[in-house]
């Protein structure tokens, strides 16, 4: 059956309470940006997501700033390419991360955005988690704005047993110290040690949620798309994670998405499919991207992008009684851009079991190399170690140009339409 | 096939196209011949950049550098691997492991450069599995001194891995002997740099280019020899300086511009001062010292005295700062920046090095190359354009 005879799916996706409640919660955090923007709020600390010692920078009561959700915050308004051309006009190459391009466009515009003023930064902690590019990106913001930068070097994911060594912990611990003692000089005021606990049990009680709701998807029919639902949630971990709302937040999801599962309501109709998804998705065209799959009742249930900023479902969990060991082990090991290359073939092959998945999508972005590099190779150990149905589709996280909708459409449309078959078979 | 040997009867254009023969060759035949100089001899390939030599070799094992294929081999599988937008140096030199190249290697060393080098190494870990793959991660916190501390201990870690893969201790004296020969061939590299830098009618940049390769692919005990003689010759050579500009090039430290390609640059009318070529192979600015903790010493002159490179990040002081200030040292009229195709690191850097020369009134040109070029014509009518516009300035 050729996929344009097929009867339309409805289009449809939750919009719960949940939705409401982020936007709410976003927004307020978006006005404490513009606010310090003003000069009426606190110190700006610019920090990348992947595995951050935000807990730390709350406890000092700065405010945390990401240029990854800004730059993803213009693209999915459709502001980016504009930005993008003008860093491009700089000096940046076509070949070079648009998230980096969009940010350094605005910064240059004034940091104005339909959403917030962003602040200048106050110091730039350059998280490096993994990511080369947030070296070079923090590298250049220090450059441009001449504030202070401090480069928190978290060794990668690399020994036989995938864990850091005795050795790279401490000098982690080490380093958080050294924050520590930049950020009382900063804000003139010594750790609050008790509150940094209470911080990090606020981000471990997140945490627990999180990963409860990322296991309902379990369920069939899944309550939630992991994919294109997940990002909702992703907002408030990253940009409310240690604090009263952000705990809120999670709660009232949890309870949302538990019930949902328990009415075995799911986000489409009928679920037909259910697959992982690897990649982070393109922020320009995040609807029409959905309604590629949803038209063919095909459901995420497990995606590696909502594990960009920590990993909560295997095991960890920030603990109040060794807080700053905590942010540090979250940043060395429980983060999915610390981990090495097989090390996402394992997570991704969990998902698929444990998921019951009957397919994995590649999304591989042109920005995003740390993702990207090599994905032709997971899918040759996908496709012929484990027999597993294995769709790659190219295009970016930011960048609206390559974004070629009637390709990627046909591409998604021919993978199902074999899968289809393949089930029938089976089913016969 | 490539030998290393040289004699008393070379004259430099010998060596330069022995050196020639040995960095094309992909059989790594120099390499091999070692390796069958006795038995139980293994070889470690190393990838780029700043790969710590003087541990494989104080392990009595030979490291070289394999870093791509330049245009001698026609990629057919690794494209399937690796995306369109990925780099050549990635893609050739998987595809040297998937078409058995590689076979006679003990293992592979990887660095935390960047987000393809570092997938790479998870590449090889599946495919090649014999393999021993070593991952280093270097320090990008350089401004707090744990950034030494780390290293120091991640060295050890290394070290640890390699006595037990080969089954041998790795002493103090076994280390700083390693130490000793590469601070001996890096300071006759920096001297005919600088011969090179003060007369560049005397010695051009693709052929020390040359003399460099080479000695990532053959026993450094050789390729000392070989730039002994060439420190001997080099005074006698004759020689005019010629009409062209002079310029320094930065952005090729990682894939490998082909010859050709600088010997177009340097036709086409410019005296290429220095350069980046192999710079996390040359390594240091000065000698790293021998004392009784040998591993801190390597990990000091990481973080101290190693040339700077798109893949360092020293919050202590500006990329673009060291460029301007090579520029200047080197008295250049202008600068390249020479950069692989897909080269994040280094397109990057040039959207700060652009800025930073022309806010200090430094001419500057932008190329972009791939490993696999060998047609230059339009390198060299935009350079040609570039040096007339600056010599009828």
């Amino acid at each position: 059956m050729a996929a344009n005879a097929k009867q339309p799916v409805k289009k449809t996706d939750y919009q719960g309470k949940m939705h409401n409640l982020q936007k709410d919660m976003i927004g307020r955090y978006y006005d404490s940006l513009t606010a310090a923007a003003e000069g009426k709020g606190g110190k700006a600390v610019y920090m990348m997501i992947s595995g951050n010692p935000v807990e730390l920078i709350q406890a000092f009561d700065m405010i945390p700033v990401y240029p990854e959700v800004n730059a993803l915050q213009l693209a999915v308004k459709k502001q980016a390419l504009p930005l993008i051309l003008a860093a491009e006009e700089m000096g940046y190459s076509t070949d070079n991360c648009a998230y980096v391009k969009a940010d350094v466009g605005m910064y240059f515009a004034g940091r104005k955005t339909p959403f917030a003023t962003i602040p200048e930064p106050d110091l730039i902690l350059c998280n490096y988690v993994g990511c080369n590019v947030y070296l070079q990106w923090f590298e250049h913001l220090a450059e441009f704005s001449g504030r202070p930068i401090y480069n928190l070097d978290i060794p990668f994911n690399r020994t036989e047993n995938g864990e850091p060594t005795e050795d790279d912990l401490r000098y982690v611990i080490k380093q958080l110290e050294e924050v520590i003692e930049v950020c009382e000089r900063m804000t003139g005021k010594s750790l609050d040690y008790k509150k940094l606990q209470r911080i990090v049990e606020l981000s471990g009680e997140t945490g627990d949620l999180w990963s409860e709701i990322k296991k309902l998807t379990k369920c069939r029919p899944s309550p939630f798309d992991s994919y294109f639902d997940s990002v909702t949630m992703m907002a408030p971990l990253y940009c409310l994670r240690g604090t009263e709302d952000g705990l809120h937040f999670f709660r009232e999801a949890y309870k949302e998405m538990k019930a949902r599962a328990d009415r075995h309501e799911g986000p489409l109709p009928e679920e037909k499919f259910r697959f992982v998804i690897e990649g982070p998705p393109p922020w320009p065209y995040l609807r029409q991207f959905r309604d590629m799959f949803s038209r063919w009742g095909a459901v995420a249930v497990a995606s590696t992008y909502s594990t960009v900023g920590g990993i909560w479902e295997f095991g960890f969990r920030h603990d109040p009684a060794r807080p700053i060991e905590s942010i540090a082990r979250h940043m060395l090991t429980y983060n999915l851009t610390n981990r090495n290359f097989l090390q996402r073939y394992q997570q991704i092959k969990d998902y698929v079991e444990q998921w019951n998945a009957d397919a994995l999508v590649i999304h591989s972005v042109k920005s995003c190399r740390l993702f990207s590099a090599g994905q032709g190779d997971m899918r040759e150990y996908f496709t012929k170690e484990l027999n597993v149905p294995t769709l790659l589709i190219e295009s970016d996280l930011e960048d609206p140009r390559y974004f070629s909708e009637a390709q990627l459409r046909n591409r998604v449309d021919a993978f199902f339409e074999s899968l289809e078959h393949r089930k029938m078979l089976v089913h016969k | 096939m490539a030998t290393t040997q040289v004699d008393s009867t070379a004259t430099l254009d010998s060596i330069f196209e022995t050196c020639r023969e040995i960095g094309q060759d992909m059989e790594f035949s120099a390499a091999k011949q070692w390796q069958q100089g006795a038995p139980g001899r293994k070889v470690f390939g190393c990838f780029q950049i700043y790969s710590p030599v003087e541990l494989i070799h104080a392990a009595g094992a030979l490291p070289i550098a394999v870093v791509g294929a330049g245009n001698q081999l026609e990629i057919a599988h690794a494209d399937s691997r690796f995306q369109s937008f990925v780099c050549s140096i990635v893609k050739s030199t998987l595809e040297l492991g998937l078409t058995s190249r590689l076979k006679f290697l003990e293992g592979m060393f990887f660095h935390s450069i960047c987000d393809p080098a570092r997938n790479l190494a998870s590449v090889f870990v599946r495919n090649f599995p014999e393999m021993f793959i070593e991952y280093v991660h270097f320090p990008q916190n350089l401004a707090s001194p744990l950034g030494k501390q780390y290293l120091e201990n991640e060295y050890q870690r290394i070290v640890g891995n390699l006595e037990t893969r080969l089954g041998r201790k790795i002493t103090t004296d076994d280390l700083n002997a390693s130490i000793a020969l590469y601070n001996q061939i890096r300071g006759l590299l920096r001297e005919i740099y600088e011969i090179r830098a003060n007369r560049p009618h005397m010695i051009g940049a693709a052929e020390t280019f040359l003399l460099t390769r080479a000695g990532t692919l053959m026993a450094p005990e050789e390729h000392l020899k070989m730039l002994q003689i060439v420190m001997d010759l080099l005074p006698k050579r004759p020689s005019r300086p010629k009409d062209r500009i002079r310029v320094v090039l930065e952005g090729s430290f990682c894939e490998l511009p082909p010859v050709p390609l600088i010997e177009t640059l340097e036709e086409a009318g410019c005296y290429i001062l220095d350069d980046d070529f192999f710079r996390g192979w040359r390594w240091f600015t000065s000698d790293v010292p021998i004392q009784s903790n040998p591993l801190a010493a390597l990990a000091e002159s990481y973080c101290d005295r190693s040339y700077y490179s798109g893949v360092k990040h020293d919050s202590r002081e500006t990329k673009s700062g060291h460029l301007i200030q090579m520029a200047k040292e080197r008295k250049a009229d202008a600068v390249i920046i020479q950069a692989a195709k897909f080269c994040e690191p280094a397109l990057f850097d040039y959207a700060l090095y652009r800025k930073a020369l022309d806010d200090a009134n430094i001419p500057h040109l932008l190329l972009e190359f791939e490993e696999k070029g060998w047609i230059f014509d339009r390198a060299r009518s935009e350079v040609e354009t570039f040096v007339e516009s600056l010599m009828f300035d």
